[in-house]
């Protein structure tokens, strides 16, 4: 079976060169964040509080997110909903119309590109500009983000150079990080100094004071929510927090858990637009709350935990699969074991169904998880929503698509032998027998491994010989 | 858009709620540090991230600021003209380069603001030891591109308002109470990326140097 994602995945693989800047890249994020919790028992002290907070804002959504748009409405802050992508571009398309803005500055979101929002744009004849500096070098390129925090970490400092200087012919060729950032921060102070609106993405939104908090180390994010007169913030309807007493802790767990630091250079904490003694900063804030199927993942107990995700990116760094393919052979905006579990939710298993099978359930996902969501766990439950019965029972979309008569009757006739003890063991006993008809060839399984080989006895019979009555 | 929102909430209210534990929300995070282990730590942090820290009291903090704008060659400096330090500079300005006050909006000279601006000084509310993090609310006086816009931040801390930790500080300064400003903000260290292969760049949109007395 070939598709997209296994082609992707077969080119990846053979990039040496690019393989060997992620291997790099994840081994040093994973040892900046043990770095950073050399304290286990506070460690997991610290997740269960996060996961607590978390957890408790799922439990009570609708009212919190009520809560939110009422304080954020009394602090002059407009609210918008949107059911999906197209509706939020829509109503960042309306916003900038109505103040005949023809660009947008943008500090880094990944809800914007859930929503495709530069495309949609671009299309509408508008300019938008990424400003994060990862964002900005693959903006150049034509390329979308490889891992949700390090957007270009799959690009080498050459390659980068040599990009800057097709681009900006201006400026001389240099392979110097810090000439290439001060020149990418010459270009877009400029922008800034012009944009009409301003993007940004929240981290988290405190209904109890009606704030919209931002993460950050460049200054990407203050730019875009301070200069330009209007600001735009785009989320997920998932990500509001209660009170704001629980941002410490989440504070603590985010910036630790991504890149290993203790705190972000930033952290932005915006409760409104300018008011009339102050001399800067918008004078208009917008906020797009976006579902596109997130909804539908809160009606299932279990999936939920897939909301309770910060978005951190630990999974990702940490996953072998992620390390081996990289982050575009996914094909989606969310890659790692993060996207693995969220994506195939969000578009159904019909679209990215096939991601659920990219992960060897090795478990490291689910352990640095900063809320503790167990992503092991729903990949395996996606797996038996793919293939389930009554697919009614589950708000996964296409359920049950991937199941397969002879399959199914496979394992069931197993389930059927495996309980019956005489039929289980006069098939253990056929098969020690005939170990030697067992081919050398296996398809995929021995292109790059070799067959296995039955043993001459069965279990039972070798703890039989070893004096065990008891099996 | 009120559709989406009626459909959005419709399939949230449809839900039955899971039950949530809460008994470890509400763990509170502070550590017990005399005033010269949180300036030990303070210090320790910022200066790991390349930040400038410099000591100071009541009676010398004006020849330390003055040091240090002779040193960093500036030749103007932006601040606040109302404030207690803003006060106290503009009274010896013959000390320092030439002095800038915030006393219009940003449009009426953004240009200025964005290319002739040196260094911009500003009081904080507080520091926090932990993660060496300076506390910053915007206001008339202070607006926020002061410490945004200009390649240098100075910033003046009491070292009577440094807390142990973000949850510690929020606190005892009644954030909650006193309702928080159109921005509040945390700032540990200069503006930083490492978007390129992983290596550390100073200066990408926010200040290149963040210099911290302490006062």
């Amino acid at each position: 079976m070939t598709t997209e994602f296994r082609i992707d995945v077969k080119k990846a693989l053979g990039k040496s060169e690019v393989r060997a800047h992620f291997r790099k890249a994840m081994d040093t994020l994973m040892i900046n964040r043990r770095n950073q919790f050399p304290d286990d028992a506070a460690l997991q002290a610290l997740r269960t509080q996060a996961q607590a907070i978390r957890a408790n804002v799922l439990s009570k959504l609708p009212e919190l997110l009520q809560q939110l748009e009422t304080n954020l409405t009394k602090n002059g802050v407009q609210v918008h909903w949107a059911e999906t992508t197209d509706e939020a571009n829509q109503i960042v398309l309306a916003i900038m119309q109505k103040h005949g803005a023809k660009s947008i500055i943008k500090g880094k979101s990944m809800v914007s590109e859930e929503m495709g929002l530069n495309h949609f744009l671009e299309e509408r004849g508008i300019e938008a500009l990424e400003s994060d500096l990862g964002e900005f070098i693959i903006q150049l390129d034509g390329e979308t983000p490889s891992h949700i925090i390090m957007p270009a970490i799959h690009k080498s400092k050459e390659q980068i150079s040599t990009l800057f200087h097709e681009k900006f012919p201006d400026i001389p060729y240099t392979d110097n990080v810090d000439e290439l950032t001060a020149s990418a921060r010459r270009i877009l102070r400029d922008k800034f100094y012009a944009a009409p609106v301003g993007l940004s993405g929240v981290n988290f939104a405190v209904a109890e004071t009606g704030t919209l908090c931002l993460v950050e180390n460049e200054g990407n994010g203050r730019m875009s929510t301070t200069i330009p007169p209007v600001h735009i913030a785009v989320t997920g309807i998932e990500k509001v927090v209660e009170k704001l007493s629980d941002i410490p802790p989440l504070l603590s767990i985010l910036p630790r858990s991504a890149t290993g630091q203790p705190i972000t250079t930033y952290f932005n904490m915006i409760s409104g637009p300018r008011k009339a003694d102050e001399k800067d900063g918008p004078t208009e804030v917008h906020l797009v709350l976006l579902d596109n199927g997130r909804s539908r993942i809160y009606s299932d107990s279990e999936l939920l935990a897939t909301l309770r995700c910060i978005r951190c990116g630990a999974c990702i760094n940490h996953c072998p699969v992620y390390v081996r393919i990289g982050g575009h052979s996914y094909g989606t905006v969310y890659p790692g074991p993060i996207g693995t579990i969220l994506e195939p939710q969000k578009s159904g298993l019909s679209v990215h169904g096939e991601l659920i099978q990219a992960s060897s359930l090795c478990g490291a996902c689910g352990e640095v998880c900063p809320v503790r969501i167990p992503i092991p766990n729903i990949i395996n439950r996606l797996r038996y929503d793919s293939v389930r019965k009554d697919s009614e029972n589950t708000p996964t979309q296409d359920a049950g698509t991937k199941r397969k008569p002879l399959e199914a009757a496979t394992w069931q006739a197993w389930s059927w032998a495996a309980s019956t003890p005489s039929v289980y063991n006069f098939g253990g006993k056929t098969a020690t027998q005939l170990r030697g008809l067992v081919p050398n060839n296996l398809g995929a399984w021995t292109s790059v491994r070799s067959a296995p080989k039955l043993a001459e006895q069965t279990l039972h019979q070798q703890l039989k010989a070893l004096g065990v009555d008891h099996e | 858009m009120s559709k989406a929102r009626a459909a959005i909430f419709e399939r949230l209210n449809a839900v039955e709620r899971p039950v949530v534990e809460v008994s470890e929300r509400e763990d509170f995070s502070v550590f017990a540090w005399d005033k010269a282990e949180k300036i030990r730590r303070f210090t320790e942090r910022m200066q790991a991230v390349r930040a400038e820290v410099h000591q100071a009291d009541r009676s010398n903090w004006l020849d330390k600021i003055a040091e240090i704008c002779q040193q960093k060659g500036l030749t103007n400096l932006l601040l606040s003209l109302t404030t207690e330090w803003g006060q106290a500079i503009s009274q010896n300005a013959a000390r320092f380069p030439s002095l800038k006050h915030y006393e219009r909006s940003i449009e009426d000279w953004k240009e200025e603001l964005f290319y002739q601006a040196d260094a911009g000084l500003t009081s904080t509310l507080g520091g926090i030891a932990e993660t060496g993090t300076l506390m910053l609310w915007s206001s008339p006086d202070e607006p926020r591109t002061l410490s945004l816009v200009p390649p240098i931040h100075i910033a003046i801390l009491d070292t009577d308002k440094l807390y142990t930790t973000f949850a510690e500080a929020v606190q005892e300064q009644g954030w909650l109470e006193q309702g928080l400003p159109t921005n509040a903000l945390l700032i540990s260290g200069p503006s930083r990326s490492a978007d390129i292969a992983q290596v550390l760049a100073y200066g990408v949109h926010g200040p290149k140097e963040l210099v911290v007395v302490l006062v």
